[in-house]
């Protein structure tokens, strides 16, 4: 099955890349950009039939290696 | 004959360029990365450090800053551009130089002695060196794997065992004409026994040598 | 009766006392932003509380000291107009919680103590601790906080040359980080924490103010508390840098351009402590408007914007005149800045929020007047028992013992960690990381700077006194193996609870221990940390003083001495006393028996005189290499892997730690025989041999150069 995890930074974090990015773009002309967050997308393919299962497995991946709790949430999607 | 070493914020090789180049008898100043116009110059160094962070990519940021477009004029005109460890990626980035660069293969940041060899003396920066010749320079990346899928640089320096995954060991790469050169070691932390080697010298020294008045 | 506030006060770690000390100050009871100020200005980590009147014993004057300890760091005299500025910081409890972040925001505030003073900051070193590398928690954080030094360090652009590593059980759940600063500049560059007179500006620079590092707004948001309204954790420090290099060459350009008055950067106690203390040092006022402090997050509240732990920020105190070019240096680096306030006349702090007053208060009050406790302290019952634990190695096996010693990842090599670190930028570093002092140039003059960092909780566990004393004497010779004069110490102080008495013993003995090496060397202590509670489970970790010793070589030795330098024929000379066969605290103790024992107590007037032989000899000898950790067998050992070349000596007790004895590699002819100088034989050949046992060079090499990794590796 096609799994996609987003780690997303959590929103109280600082995040000096997604900062500088932002200021990037203002000085190219794109001034309409009022905020960037610089996430992770993770695409994983998991044998298993059952969605729920690989999903509850997949989350225990995230909680004990993908993400990092003290600055990061996440999501898992199982897509297919 | 003066060369301009361009300041982007986040670089910090800069005063240690200036320092070596004007060792080696040469003239070299800071030019901020928002002059536009270069005309006293004669070459250019994109010195080492961390452009922007290395936000979104290493060197990304700083291709768009407003002295690139002279850069790129005198890239055109044949006078010397030399693009050294943060400065190649920039140079990648902004196509004056093909590839790009990605982490280090041990995916740890390396700053260690690294020997050298002179593959092709038809550059701005190995054109006083001996082919073949072994020199012995600083490396300090975290991104100096190098890969071009298009296969159009020529190497001018590889390294004598693969540090970091470079593809062909690629240490300094150039474009057709010899005039943009782009190196990961620092020439410039090479420039006195003291501190571990002098060899970095003879590459410079081909660098000052292709300053022509324009 | 119990006011609101007054329960608040405890939730932000006030004792009933510090509260009252607050309302006979004001005169009343605080206002909430009032009481966020003092409970943060009176922790232990920023007022020092606990150990302020025992910091008092040390000796920190001396004609070349510049500033000494109160200021931002210490700043001595070079001559000829240069100054350099040394700090010392500890991020422990941030590093275990986060590992990457808390090292890197500790590399961060460091840098900043330092270029608030006026200097550029040329070089940094770590002193990490951490338990046996055999738990995979304790390798997640040595690899975590590696990778934070090298990042944030490497980015910011300011090497770092050296550093040291300490393994012990202790440690496991008490990480300890500790980051130490240099900055060099010239005698008109120096800057003050001053706020100057009235009517300058206070103009905050650098990075957007968030909730980094407070709890959540609750706790002070209304008279009544609601413990359901769910707190939030603070958000942990996220280091940033780009825009810490940013900041630094905006204030030296501000600095160049004499556009400041003052400058206070904002470290523990954030906006709190960069208002008040210049006003404090500088007697005056300051009208604050916090509607004007530059926020990433919407709706902070006045407690949150002046508790706020947010990086990479400075406060600069300008005069009226100047104010349009300091914000026009700010925008040319891209650094967001903002008046947020005047100085005025007297010594109040009045902050506004929302057009509302939300603070009075006397700006010295916060630092001067914060709670000093004299805490009991008692030598620790167990002490005596544990002290006549001596340990006897006299029946190991040589060649064995000194397999194992190399193959230890605290002793063998650093360059797992250095090679992740820039330790060549700015062609300063003569001798970098991996020897005893590291030695870094002054480009255009013959002054070297000399830098060693020093630490041993297990000897100081086992004498807090002796042991600390033994730190100062150690670094001192690691500065004079390179060539230099010792001339100014930095000290962290890790040390456990100190509502313990016996920590607060074991403090006092360290603080008296560092003071009495000082006081006979002659070296004055310019500035320290003191991080308190490292404690897990009641368990405290051993005493862990760390010292670092700043040295100034003038002339600089044109060829140093080096690990690489010897060669066949040299002849391998003892310098020092002669070794009395203690093994208690050393680290062959540690691999094969209980720590215990009693230390070798130091010699002051032998210290002396072996920094005086070592400093001369530097000039000269292609090695000195101090004997320490893991004893002669391991200098030795140390220097023939280098260099490539084995050995062959002979020493009565090849593995004992005792004070003030070096190794000296030299041609023949060059020393001669006296009661400190004693020839123990040769290099040559391929192996090293000690006393007749025999262990081949190549395994040595080996074992030495990858015993880290290996035990990185799990």
């Amino acid at each position: 099955m096609k799994v996609t995890v987003t780690i997303d930074r959590r929103p109280e974090i600082a995040d000096p890349e997604g900062t500088t990015v932002r200021r990037a773009l203002h000085d190219l002309g794109f001034g309409e950009v009022t905020a960037v967050r610089m996430d992770r997308v993770i695409h994983l393919e998991v044998e298993g039939e059952d969605a729920a299962g690989v999903r509850a497995r997949v989350e225990d991946m995230c909680r004990q290696v993908l993400a990092n709790p003290v600055l990061e949430d996440f999501e898992v999607e199982v897509t297919a | 004959m003066r060369a301009a070493v361009v300041v982007f914020p986040g670089v910090n090789c800069e005063h240690d360029v200036v320092h070596a180049l004007r060792s080696l008898g040469g003239d070299a100043d800071l030019v901020w990365h928002k002059e536009t116009n270069l005309s006293g110059f004669d070459g250019v160094v994109l010195p080492g450090g961390f452009a922007h962070g290395d936000a979104l990519r290493t060197g990304a940021i700083a291709r768009f800053s407003p002295v690139m477009s002279e850069v790129g004029r005198l890239a055109d005109e044949g006078a010397p551009v030399l693009g050294i460890c943060n400065g190649w990626q920039v140079l990648c980035e902004t196509g004056l130089l093909p590839g790009a660069h990605i982490a280090n293969r041990d995916l740890s940041f390396i700053c260690r002695f690294v020997e050298v060899e002179v593959i092709d003396t038809n550059s701005v920066l190995t054109r006083q060196a001996r082919p073949g010749q072994v020199l012995r320079i600083p490396l300090n990346s975290y991104e100096g794997n190098w890969v071009d899928p298009s296969g159009e640089a020529r190497v001018v320096l590889r390294y004598v065992e693969d540090p970091n995954g470079s593809q062909d060991r690629a240490a300094a790469i150039c474009n057709e004409r010899g005039n943009v050169v782009g190196v990961m070691p620092h020439p410039e932390r090479a420039f006195d026994e003291l501190l571990g080697s002098s060899d970095g010298q003879v590459l410079l020294e081909g660098f000052l040598h292709s300053l022509v008045p324009a | 009766m119990t006011t609101a506030t007054e329960v608040v006060h405890r939730r932000l770690g006030m004792t009933d006392d510090e509260y009252r000390s607050v309302v006979a100050i004001l005169g009343r009871d605080p206002r909430p932003a009032e009481l966020a100020m003092y409970s943060v200005m009176w922790s232990e980590h920023c007022s020092y509380k606990s150990s302020r009147s025992l910091l008092g014993r040390f000796p920190t004057e001396a004609p070349w000291v510049v500033v000494g300890p109160g200021e931002n760091a210490g700043v001595v005299d070079l001559g000829d107009g240069w100054l350099a500025a040394i700090r010392i910081e500890s991020h422990n409890h941030p590093s275990f919680v986060e590992p990457y972040q808390g090292a890197a925001t500790g590399v961060g505030g460091i840098l900043r103590d330092v270029f608030t003073m006026g200097a550029r900051p040329v070089a940094l070193w770590d002193q990490i601790r951490f338990g046996p590398l055999d738990q995979p928690k304790n390798r997640y954080l040595f690899k975590g906080v590696v990778a934070g030094i090298a990042g944030y360090g490497n980015a910011v652009g300011v090497p770092t040359v050296g550093g040291e590593i300490e393994l012990d059980d202790c440690y496991s759940g008490n990480p300890l980080v500790n980051v130490m600063c240099l900055g060099i500049m010239r005698r008109d560059q120096l800057v003050l924490g001053t706020a100057g007179e009235p009517g300058a500006v206070a103009i905050l620079l650098g990075n957007a103010t968030g909730r980094d590092g407070i709890g959540g707004a609750s706790v002070l948001a209304s008279a009544s508390f609601d413990e359901s309204s769910g707190e939030k954790r603070p958000a942990v420090q996220v280091g940033d840098p780009f825009a810490e290099k940013k900041l630094i060459e905006a204030c030296l350009e501000l600095y160049d351009r004499g556009l400041v008055v003052g400058v206070q950067d904002l470290g523990a106690a954030g906006l709190s402590c960069a208002i008040s203390e210049p006003a404090g040092r500088a007697g005056v006022g300051i009208d604050v408007d916090l509607d004007a402090v530059h926020t990433r997050e919407t709706g902070m509240t006045a407690p949150e914007l002046l508790m706020s732990e947010s990086q990479e920020r400075m406060m600069a105190f300008v005069s009226p005149e100047m104010v349009a070019d300091v914000l026009a240096v700010a925008s040319k680096w891209e650094i967001d800045s903002a008046v947020v306030g005047t100085v005025r006349a007297g010594g109040t702090l009045t902050i506004r929020h929302g057009g509302d007053i939300v603070a009075e208060v006397p700006a010295a009050s916060l630092a001067d007047d914060a709670p000093r406790y004299d805490r009991p302290a008692a030598r620790p019952l167990g002490l005596d028992d544990l002290q006549s634990r001596s340990f006897d190695g006299s029946d190991l096996d040589v060649a064995a013992t000194l397999c194992d010693l190399l193959a230890d990842p605290a002793i063998g090599s650093s360059g797992w960690v250095h090679e992740q670190y820039d330790h060549m930028l700015f062609l300063n570093t003569v001798v970098g990381p991996g020897a005893d002092g590291n030695l870094l140039r002054i480009k255009g003059t013959e002054k070297a700077l000399a830098v060693s960092t020093d630490g041993n909780g297990r000897l100081c566990a086992l004498d807090p006194r002796i042991g600390s004393a033994r730190l100062v004497y150690e670094a001192a010779l690691n500065v004079a193996v390179v060539g230099a004069r010792p001339l100014a110490l930095v000290d962290n102080l890790n040390f456990g609870n100190p509502e313990k008495p016996e920590v607060m013993w074991q403090l006092a003995e360290s603080i008296a221990g560092i003071s009495e090496a000082c006081e006979a060397l002659g070296i004055p202590v310019v500035g320290g940390n003191v991080s308190l509670y490292n404690e897990t489970d009641g368990v405290d970790i051993n005493p862990t003083p760390v010292v670092g010793i700043l040295g100034l070589s003038d002339p600089m030795p044109t060829n140093p001495p080096r690990l690489g330098r010897a060669r066949a024929g040299m002849e391998v000379w003892e310098i020092g006393p002669v070794a009395t066969g203690n093994l208690d605290g050393s680290t062959v103790q540690r691999l094969h028996g209980e720590l215990g024992g009693a230390p070798t107590p130091p010699d002051p007037g032998m210290a002396r005189r072996i920094v005086d032989i070592a400093a001369a000899l530097a000039h000269t000898a292609p090695v000195l290499h101090d004997i320490s950790d893991g004893g002669l067998a391991v200098a030795l050992a140390e220097i023939c892997i280098v260099s490539g070349v084995g050995a062959t000596v002979e020493s009565e007790h090849p593995f004992s730690e005792d004070p003030h004895r070096l190794l000296a590699v030299v041609p023949p002819g060059t020393l001669s025989a006296d009661p400190v100088t004693r020839r123990i034989g040769a290099m040559g050949g391929d192996d090293l041999v000690v006393n007749a046992a025999s262990v081949a060079l190549d395994h040595c090499a080996d074992l030495w150069h990858g015993a880290l990794s290996r035990a990185l590796a799990g």
